[in-house]
C-alpha cells in the first residue's frame, strides 16, 4: 500500500535527521565534558569532576586582555554594522534609484568572499600606506561582513514594513523625523536588537580576518589560537569554549525572544527562519 | 530641480541613505581589492617593493608545482566538501519542511546552535574526536570493532571533508528548507492528482523547484571553504594543506606579500569562475535561480 | 446637485504626472466643491490614485498646479496640507491600540491630553466605535479597521478626506452596509470626500459627482444620474452598467431634432436636447440603450411607443429580475433587456418569439 510505504519513508527520514543532529552535536558535546574533567589530557577516559580550569582561566591575565579586547571590538562593529546595515536595508526596500542592484550585490559580496581575501585586501592597502595594525583593523574588517548578515536581517523588517503607515503618519501631521522616531522605529525595533546581537556574535567568534589584522592586542579567537599549541592550556580553552557557547545560545535566544515578542505584539505570525534566511 | 541628473526626490533619497554603507564597500573593499591586484603585480625586494609592473608572480603561481598543487587540492577538496554537506543536508532540510509540523523553529534553532560555539574550538574538538587516541577510535576499541586504531581518518583530506562539512551545515540545511516551504503545497497534489507516484513527484515537481535553494548552498559552502586555513591547519595534515594556508604563510613567515597577493588573486578568478559555471547550470536545470 | 455651497474646494489645473515616457496623468482640468461626495472611477492603472496621491501630497504633479482651499499645493508636503486619507490597507498603526491611532496626528498641534481624549472619543462615536479605545490593532475586524481609519482622518477636521479604496478589503455584505453608512456620515458632517474607486456601483451609490477616468484622463464628470443615462462616449457606457450597442447611420439634423437610421429598430427622431452639445451628428454610428429600456411586450400589456420582433436566446434569472438575450428580428448583435419579475409573469423559454418595446427618449448617440 503507497500509505504504508510513504510513512515508512518518513521514519527512515526522522533516523536520518536525529542521527545527522548527533553528527552536528557530537563536538558540542564534548566540550563541557572536557572542560569539567580533572585531566590535563583531553582525551577519553574522563577523571573526575573539577571546576579548576574555570579558576585557571580567572586567574590568566592575557585572557582577560583578549576578552576586553574582544568585547571591544564586538561592540563597535555590532553598532557600526547595524548603522551601515540599517540604512542600506532601508533604502534598498523603500527607494527605487538606478543602480540599486549591482550597488546592493557589491555590498553583501563579503557574504560569499573567502574570508581570507578580506582579510588580506584590507591588509594589503595598510601595510602599504603604513599604518599600524590595531583594534581599529579588525573592526573595519569585521565591519565589512557584518554588514550584510545585518542586512539580510533588517531587509526582512524593512520589505514587511507597509509605506502607507508611514504615509499615513505624513499625512496626519507628522515630521519625517518624528515618523521615524513614532512609527518606523519601533516597528523594526526588534530587527535592529537581533541584528546587533547576531553581529555581536560573528564577531567575537571570527578568527582569519583578527588573525591577519591585529596588532599586539589579540581578540579572544586569536588568543585560543596561539593557545591550542599548547597541550597544558587545552583543558582551560574547553573550559573557555563552554562558557562562549553557553553564552551565545543566551544571546540567541534573547534575539529571538526580542523576534517574536514585538511580532506578537503586532499580531504578525513570526516566520520561522526568523530574519536570517 | 527635478531634472537634474534626471532623478526625482524619491531616488534622491534613496541614493542618500544607501551612500555610507556603499561608501563604507567602496572604501573598505573596492579599493583594497584594487589594491591587491595591482600589488599582485609588483615584486617583493627583500624589505622593500618594487613596483615595477610584472606578471612574475603569476608566472610562478602558475607554474610551481607545488602552488598549482595546493590549487587544485583546495578546489578539489572544496568541491568534495559541498558536495557532501548539500547532499547531507538535502534529507535534513527537506525532513523539516515536510514532516514537522510542529516546532519547526525549535528545529531550526538546534540546527545553527553548534554554529555559534567557537569555530576554532569546534574544529579542534574534531581533531580530539578523530585522533589515534581519539574519541572515535576509543569507543570503536571499546566495542572491539576494530583492533587497532584508525588512522586514515585524520591529518588527511577526510578530515577536513568532514570537519568543513559540520562547519557549513546550518548555511546548506537553510536555503534548501527556505525553497521548499515557498512551494506551494497544492503543486504537490497536484502532481499525484495527475498520476505521479511519490518518487516522480519529487524528481518532476519537489527538485526543480528547490533547485533555487540547492544552488544557493552550493555556492555559499563552496566560496568560503576554498579560502579556509585553520581547519587544514588544525585537521589537514600535510596532505590537507589547502591554498589558503600558503596565501597566509606568503603574507607571514615567507614575507612574500607580492606572491601572496597574486595566489588570492588567481584562487579567486578560479573559484569566481566555478561559481559561475554552477550557477549557470542550475540555472539551465531549475529554471529561475534568486 | 452637490449639496452645501458651490463654492470650489480643490482646484486642478493642467495637472500632468509623468514616469519616464508614460502618462500617469495627462493635462487634468477639474474643480472639486465644498461638501460634495466625489468619486474618481476607472479601472486600474487609469491614474485615478496617482491623482489622489498628488492631492495629498505624497507625490508632485510634473507639470500644472492643485489649490486646496484657494492655497497652491505646490511645494507643501503632505503634512502641512488639509487633507487627510483613509488607505486602502487603512495603514493602522500595528504597535498602538485604538485610541493612539486615532489620536496620532493631534499629538503634533499643541493640545493637552485631556483635550485629545476628548476628541478621539467624540471621533470614535461618530463611526460607531464608543468604547473601543483600548483595543490592539490586531483585535479589530476588517469593517472596525476601516472605522478607525476613518476616524483619524476625521478627528483632524481636514478640509478633504482622501478615501482610496476604502472597501475594497470588505467583503460584500459589509461593503454594501458601508457604503450607506459612509454616505450618511459624509452628509450629515458636510466635509468634502474624494473617494477612489473601480467599482461603478458604489461610485453610483455613495457620490454626488463622478469623474469616469481612463488612461491618464477624466471622459466624463458628471452626476451619477447623468453619467448612467447620458454617458458621453461608448467606453464610459460600458464602463457604467450594461449598455446594448446598436448600428446606427445618420440621415438628417434639423429643428426637431437628429434623425438617425437604427438597423434593428428602425428609423427615430432624438430631441435636440438629448443630442450632446460636442457630438458632430455627421459622424454617429452606433446608439446605445440601457436594458431596463427596452421591455418585452405581453399580449395584453399597454402598447410601447415603439416595438420590433425578435426571439429570446437565452435567459439568466437573478430572482427579482431576468435577463434576457433577445435577436432582433432586423439583425446586430444581440440584445440584452432586463425584466422586473413580478406577480403573474412567468419566465419566456428560449426560442419564444416576441416584440420588444422602447422609446425614442431612451436612445444615447455615440460616435
Amino acid at each position: 500500500m503507497r500509505g504504508s510505504g510513504r510513512r515508512g519513508a518518513a521514519k527512515w527520514l526522522s533516523v536520518y535527521a536525529v542521527t545527522y543532529m548527533v553528527f552536528l552535536y557530537a563536538p558540542v558535546i564534548l566540550l563541557p565534558l572536557f572542560a569539567f574533567n580533572d585531566a590535563t589530557v583531553v582525551a577519553f577516559p574522563l577523571s573526575h569532576f573539577t571546576t579548576k580550569w574555570f579558576v585557571v582561566l580567572w586567574q590568566t591575565e592575557a585572557l582577560h586582555g583578549a576578552v576586553r579586547n574582544s568585547l571591544m571590538v564586538a561592540l563597535s562593529t555590532a553598532v557600526f554594522s547595524t548603522v551601515l546595515g540599517a540604512s542600506a536595508a532601508r533604502a534598498a526596500a523603500r527607494y527605487r534609484f538606478p543602480g540599486k542592484a549591482p550597488v546592493m550585490g557589491f555590498i553583501m559580496l563579503p557574504l560569499v568572499l573567502p574570508e581570507i581575501i578580506v582579510a588580506v585586501a584590507l591588509l594589503v592597502p595598510i601595510m602599504q600606506m603604513g599604518l599600524s595594525l590595531s583594534l581599529w583593523t579588525v573592526i573595519a574588517g569585521h565591519v565589512l561582513i557584518c554588514t550584510p548578515f545585518s542586512i539580510a536581517i533588517l531587509s526582512s523588517a524593512f520589505q514587511g514594513f507597509d509605506t502607507s503607515l508611514e504615509e499615513a503618519s505624513l499625512d496626519l501631521g507628522e515630521t519625517r523625523l518624528g515618523t521615524f522616531r513614532r512609527v518606523i522605529l519601533p516597528l523594526v525595533m526588534p530587527g535592529i536588537v537581533s541584528s546587533l546581537l547576531i553581529c555581536f556574535t560573528i564577531s567575537l567568534d571570527e578568527f582569519i580576518i583578527a588573525f591577519f589584522l591585529t596588532g599586539t592586542d589579540v581578540t579572544l579567537p586569536v588568543y585560543i589560537w596561539s593557545q591550542l599549541r599548547f597541550p597544558t592550556k587545552l583543558p582551560s580553552i574547553m573550559a573557555l569554549g563552554t562558557i562562549l557557547l553557553a553564552l551565545s545560545v543566551v544571546l540567541l535566544v534573547l534575539a529571538e525572544w526580542f523576534r517574536r515578542r514585538a511580532a506578537r505584539r503586532q499580531g504578525i505570525e513570526a516566520s520561522v527562519t526568523g530574519g536570517l534566511v | 530641480m527635478r531634472m537634474r541628473l534626471g532623478l526625482d526626490r524619491e531616488a534622491r533619497r534613496g541614493l542618500l541613505l544607501l551612500s555610507p554603507t556603499a561608501g563604507y564597500a567602496l572604501l573598505m573593499l573596492a579599493a583594497p581589492l584594487v589594491m591587491v591586484v595591482t600589488f599582485s603585480f609588483w615584486t617583493q625586494d627583500y624589505l622593500d617593493i618594487d613596483t615595477t609592473l610584472t606578471l612574475n608572480n603569476y608566472r610562478e603561481a602558475w607554474s610551481e608545482p607545488i602552488y598549482r598543487v595546493l590549487m587544485f587540492r583546495s578546489l578539489r577538496i572544496s568541491l568534495i566538501v559541498t558536495l557532501a554537506t548539500v547532499l547531507l543536508a538535502f534529507p535534513v532540510a527537506y525532513f523539516l519542511s515536510f514532516h514537522v509540523t510542529q516546532r519547526k523553529a525549535l528545529w531550526l534553532f538546534l540546527i545553527t546552535v553548534p554554529f555559534w560555539t567557537s569555530y576554532l574550538i569546534r574544529v579542534f574538538l574534531w581533531k580530539v574526536i578523530l585522533g589515534f587516541n581519539g574519541v572515535l577510535n576509543t569507543a570503536l576499541l571499546e566495542v572491539g570493532f576494530i583492533e587497532k586504531p584508525l588512522t586514515f581518518i585524520l591529518y588527511n583530506a577526510n578530515a577536513v571533508v568532514l570537519t568543513l562539512a559540520h562547519a557549513w551545515a546550518p548555511f546548506a540545511i537553510l536555503p534548501i528548507f527556505v525553497a521548499l516551504e515557498k512551494i506551494d503545497r497544492s503543486l504537490l497534489e497536484a502532481a499525484e492528482d495527475l498520476g505521479d507516484g511519490p518518487l516522480r513527484r519529487f524528481v518532476r515537481v519537489t527538485l526543480p523547484l528547490a533547485m533555487p535553494g540547492v544552488i544557493a548552498a552550493t555556492l555559499i559552502v563552496l566560496i568560503p571553504t576554498v579560502g579556509d586555513f585553520i581547519t587544514p591547519r588544525l585537521v589537514g595534515g600535510t596532505e590537507g594543506l589547502m591554498i589558503a594556508n600558503m596565501i597566509q604563510v606568503q603574507f607571514g613567515k615567507a614575507n612574500n606579500a607580492p606572491l601572496g597577493a597574486a595566489l588570492a588573486v588567481s584562487s579567486m578568478v578560479i573559484v569566481a569562475a566555478v561559481s559561475l559555471v554552477i550557477y549557470l547550470a542550475g540555472k539551465k536545470l531549475g529554471g529561475k535561480v534568486e | 446637485m452637490a449639496p452645501g455651497t458651490n463654492k470650489g474646494i480643490i482646484q486642478l489645473s493642467d495637472v500632468t504626472r509623468t514616469f519616464g515616457a508614460f502618462y500617469a496623468l495627462r493635462k487634468i482640468n477639474a474643480e472639486i466643491r465644498e461638501g460634495e461626495f466625489f468619486s474618481l472611477l476607472g479601472p486600474s492603472g487609469c491614474g485615478k490614485t496617482t491623482l489622489l496621491r498628488l492631492i495629498a501630497g505624497f507625490d508632485e504633479p510634473t507639470s500644472g498646479a492643485i489649490s486646496i482651499g484657494g492655497r497652491p499645493m505646490a511645494g507643501i508636503a503632505a503634512n502641512k496640507r488639509p487633507t487627510n486619507m483613509v488607505f486602502q490597507s487603512y495603514a493602522i498603526f500595528p504597535h498602538l491600540n485604538v485610541a493612539e491611532n486615532v489620536g496620532y496626528g493631534l499629538t503634533t498641534r499643541k493640545l493637552s491630553k485631556a483635550e485629545i481624549a476628548a476628541e478621539v472619543e467624540k471621533a470614535l462615536a461618530m463611526v460607531d466605535l464608543q468604547g473601543f479605545g483600548g483595543r490592539a490593532a490586531h483585535e479589530l475586524s476588517g469593517g472596525q479597521r476601516q472605522r478607525v481609519a476613518l476616524a483619524r482622518a476625521l478627528v483632524m477636521r481636514p478640509k478633504v478626506v482622501l478615501l482610496d479604496e476604502p472597501l475594497s478589503a470588505l467583503d460584500k455584505k459589509l461593503r454594501d452596509q458601508m457604503q450607506v453608512e459612509l454616505r450618511a456620515l459624509q452628509q450629515s458632517i458636510g466635509i468634502t470626500f474624494i473617494l477612489v474607486t473601480h467599482d461603478q456601483e458604489e461610485a453610483l451609490i455613495m457620490s454626488d459627482r463622478i469623474a469616469v477616468m481612463f488612461e491618464g484622463e477624466i471622459a466624463q464628470m458628471a452626476s451619477p444620474e447623468q453619467l448612467y443615462r447620458r454617458p458621453r462616449t461608448k467606453r464610459v457606457a460600458s464602463f457604467i452598467g450594461v449598455m446594448n450597442f446598436l448600428p446606427a447611420t445618420f440621415v438628417a439634423q434639423g429643428d426637431d431634432g437628429v434623425t438617425v437610421d437604427i438597423t434593428a429598430l428602425g428609423r427615430v427622431t432624438i430631441r435636440p436636447g438629448m443630442v450632446p452639445e460636442v457630438l458632430n451628428p455627421a459622424t454617429i454610428d452606433t446608439i446605445g440603450i440601457r436594458p431596463e429600456m427596452l421591455t418585452i411586450l405581453s399580449n395584453d400589456a399597454e402598447p410601447a411607443e415603439r416595438s420590433a420582433r425578435g426571439s429570446v436566446t437565452g435567459t439568466s434569472y437573478y430572482g427579482d429580475m431576468t435577463y434576457y438575450t433577445v435577436q432582433l428580428a432586423g439583425g446586430g448583435d444581440p440584445v440584452t433587456i432586463s425584466m422586473r419579475n413580478t406577480a403573474g409573469r412567468s419566465v419566456l423559454p428560449s426560442g419564444s418569439p416576441v416584440t420588444v418595446g422602447w422609446g425614442a427618449e431612451s436612445v444615447v448617440l455615440f460616435e
